[in-house]
């Protein structure tokens, strides 16, 4: 009997899941895949080469990939995955706990606000060096709130997903080069022209998709942003095709010309000209058009429009039978969500002074959904934060120079930009499903308006 | 007339890669109703599989006898790429099943993207041409006073072949294993089919490895045909089987070889009689008009909505 009884016991040892032997052996598992799987990438190139291709093998590449995942994959075994008390465990209890963290977070929230509000001045005081590349990534991230805000209208209040939504950025910002071109037109003046163009365009192209619902809805907006990519693409007399449109004018302040000189913003002021001044207004242009996406959803969510959007987001079939008329609330939907997608397009457009089909991929749509969702879908903060967390940080890699000097002059981090940030998009999916915000509040209640988690609304179900 | 026969043996096995493709995805959506949006990088990761290993064997071996050659990477790419397939479902799918509907399709489009940007990593952003490998084929017309013959070449007539052989085992695999019971099982009720002792999440991951493996087939096969490949294959070659899959009716394997075929020769007519620039716009709006007007495609069972 006791034989019998230390017998469990060293197959209780041996089963258990959190001793080290089955630490390593499943980051020996994890090494071999990587083996296998990094074999014909990591361990051979090829390379065109005169007559051909060329063959080279890189087994120190090969073997040092596979000690790297090896000994992750162990540490992360012994101090999370595997063990009695996790790290991560630990960090997360010296968070605050969920019922202060409304409060924490409407703080946060206000000091965000601040902080955009004076950004180019902050940084422009106290990184006199580095303020012109600051203030572009300031402008950059805005440009993907914007963005953000806008598809969140479609996904995140209506429900209906859409993953062509770079569509409208395209037309909104060729919009505006071509009347620039043709007739001659201001930003001003063509900025509310783009966006009523972008949301025309979204009702036609949001009429042939009504009865479609999930991921057929998903495809079929990809297949239309891709056409009208591939029309601007081969549309060689009327939009300059791939070679793209160049010249497009810049944002006047009030007629005043931010340049050098008689007649410019600073001569007109009296103060001396700083090439800075000319991101610091356009910083400026593309926060308040930020603010003004955010302040119309947030006013359109009280109002009957967006209650119905919200409610179509539900349950469509309840929404028909009680008599909200599903077309228009789509259509709506996908119209106002593709006007602000519009307007950032101009704003693009005017900001780069060059536009071509490139910068309109599917990534470029892919981005901006990902946005939307690892924010958390129908969150206006979580696209902040996630636009700050994404852009911001891939961004960042642009600065790490001193890398080169671990891996040598051979490595550019820059290139390792898209890797992370898809690695980033399937690791935060993972890790909180329903984004990085994940308490929402509802639009309507009956006394109070309490928090509830996100797993309660319907999200992205695309009815 | 000959430019019409050349151009429906183009389209066919153009139809056949695209085919192929297009199971992986049907196989997937008809079993967990998700788009397997890595799917087309998969293929691409197929076809750089296939010209490493046909390098190695030709260059570093020195193998020259071509039928075993390519008998053996095609064997080698099948297995390798059925790795990367099983790979991308246990990280990215698995552990958001039963999650809401759009989590699986973001992890699926960072899959994508990670793929996509390993491969031009690690293997460089430029194109990879191969020499073409195998030459010569059949004449069926002689040029007329067009001066315009029909070519059958023996690299058409592998692609088609393969292609049969292939569907002709899967067909067998579905119906007649009970591995094939068992992804059937699981496409009806999952619940139920676990309630019955079906391994669910085995049989889910070996449906990722099955149409990994004929990805891996399709990108060997567009290696040989095309002989030129590079990063961005994936996308739209993606694209257009999953137009395939929907054309044939989502969840139908034969549904899936047939959208395959039609959109291949769609392609091909199109460039051949229209405009080439614009191809991708036809493949595009197919899949549009075939989504609005004909949602369950060709050969799918219509799908019933619960209240």
């Amino acid at each position: 009997m006791a034989m019998n009884g230390s017998n469990k016991v060293v197959a209780a040892q041996q089963n258990d899941p959190n001793s080290f032997a089955a630490s390593i052996k499943d980051a020996a598992t994890a090494a071999f895949l990587v083996g296998v799987l990094g074999f014909f990438f990591i361990g051979v190139r090829t390379d065109i080469a005169p007559g051909g291709l060329d063959l080279k093998m890189r087994w120190g590449a090969w073997i040092v990939s596979i000690l790297v995942v090896f000994a992750g994959r162990l540490l992360l075994n012994l101090f999370v995955f595997k063990t009695d008390s996790p790290i991560t465990r630990k960090l997360a209890g010296s968070v605050p706990g969920n019922g202060r963290l409304s409060e924490v977070g409407k703080w946060f929230m206000r000091a965000l606000f601040a902080f955009a509000l004076i950004l180019p001045f902050f940084f422009m005081s106290f990184f006199p060096g580095k303020d012109r590349q600051f203030i572009d990534l300031a402008i950059l991230i805005m440009t993907y709130i914007m963005l953000g805000w806008g598809l969140n209208i479609v996904v995140g209040l209506a429900g209906l997903l859409d993953l062509g939504y770079v569509a409208f950025y395209a037309v909104g910002a060729y919009s505006f080069a071509l009347l620039a071109q043709y007739l001659d037109i201001g930003f001003w003046f063509a900025l509310p022209l783009a966006g009523i163009l972008a949301a025309c365009w979204g009702i036609v192209l949001g009429f042939p998709v009504l009865r479609l619902r999930g991921d057929y809805l998903a495809i079929v907006t990809l297949a239309f942003g891709e056409i009208i990519r591939v029309v601007l693409l081969n549309w060689y007399e009327f939009t300059n095709g791939p070679d793209g449109i160049s010249g497009i004018p810049k944002p006047t302040f009030f007629g005043l010309e931010l340049k050098r000189g008689e007649g410019g913003f600073a001569d007109f002021f009296g103060i001396a000209y700083d090439p800075i001044q000319r991101f610091v207004f356009l910083y400026y242009i593309i926060f308040i058009l930020a603010l003004i996406t955010n302040f119309v959803t947030m006013r359109l969510r009280r109002l009957p429009i967006g209650r119905a959007w919200e409610a179509l987001r539900e349950d469509e079939i309840a929404c028909r039978s009680l008599g909200i008329n599903t077309r228009n609330t789509k259509l709506t939907a996908f119209s106002i969500g593709a006007m602000f997608g519009g307007f950032a397009g101009s704003f693009f457009a005017t900001r780069q002074g060059f536009i071509s089909p490139e910068s309109f991929t599917f990534l470029e749509s892919a981005i901006i959904l990902a946005i939307v969702v690892l924010g958390g879908l129908g969150s206006q903060v979580g696209v902040v934060i996630a636009s700050i967390v994404m852009i911001g940080g891939i961004e960042m890699l642009r600065n790490l120079g001193f890398l080169q000097q671990i891996f040598g002059s051979g490595f550019d981090p820059v290139q390792y930009r898209m890797l992370i940030f898809g690695l980033a998009m399937v690791l935060i999916m993972v890790w909180k499903p329903r984004g990085l915000i994940s308490t929402r509040e509802p639009s309507v209640a009956l006394k109070e308006k309490k928090r509830i988690g996100a797993d309660m609304v319907a999200q992205g179900e695309g009815h | 007339m000959e430019y019409f026969v050349q151009q429906l043996i183009n389209g066919l096995t153009l139809g056949s890669i695209y085919g192929l493709i297009a199971i992986g995805y049907t196989m997937v959506y008809g079993i967990i109703g998700m788009i397997n949006f890595a799917h087309g990088d998969v293929f691409m990761i197929g076809a750089f599989i296939a010209l490493a290993m046909f390098l190695i064997l030709t260059t570093v071996f020195g193998f020259a006898f071509l039928p075993v050659v390519l008998l053996i990477v095609l064997i080698v790419a099948m297995i390798f790429t059925s790795a990367w397939g099983w790979t991308v479902e246990r990280l990215a799918y698995r552990p958001l099943r039963g999650s809401f509907r759009l989590a699986p399709l973001i992890t699926a489009i960072g899959m994508s993207i990670v793929l996509q940007n390993f491969v031009q990593i690690t293997q460089g952003a430029r194109v990879k041409p191969l020499p073409p490998q195998i030459q010569g084929g059949i004449t069926l017309m002689e040029g007329g006073p067009n001066g315009i013959a029909v070519q059958l070449s023996y690299m058409q007539i592998i692609i088609i072949l393969t292609t049969v052989a292939l569907m002709a085992g899967f067909t067998l695999l579905i119906t007649r294993t009970p591995l094939g019971r068992a992804q059937r099982a699981c496409e009806q009720d999952r619940k139920m089919a676990a309630l019955l002792g079906i391994n669910v999440d085995r049989t889910i991951s070996l449906t990722f490895v099955m149409g990994a493996a004929l990805a891996a087939v399709a990108g060997l096969m567009f290696v040989l045909l095309y002989g030129v490949i590079d990063f961005y294959i994936g996308f739209l070659a993606g694209v257009k089987a999953f137009t395939a899959a929907v054309l044939g009716g989502i969840g139908s394997l034969p549904g899936a070889m047939l959208g395959g075929l039609l959109i291949g020769l769609i392609e091909v007519f199109w460039s051949g009689y229209f405009s080439v620039e614009y191809k991708d716009v036809a493949a595009f709006s197919i899949l549009a008009i075939v989504l609005i007007f004909l949602p369950s495609g060709l050969l799918g069972q219509p799908e019933v909505e619960k209240v």
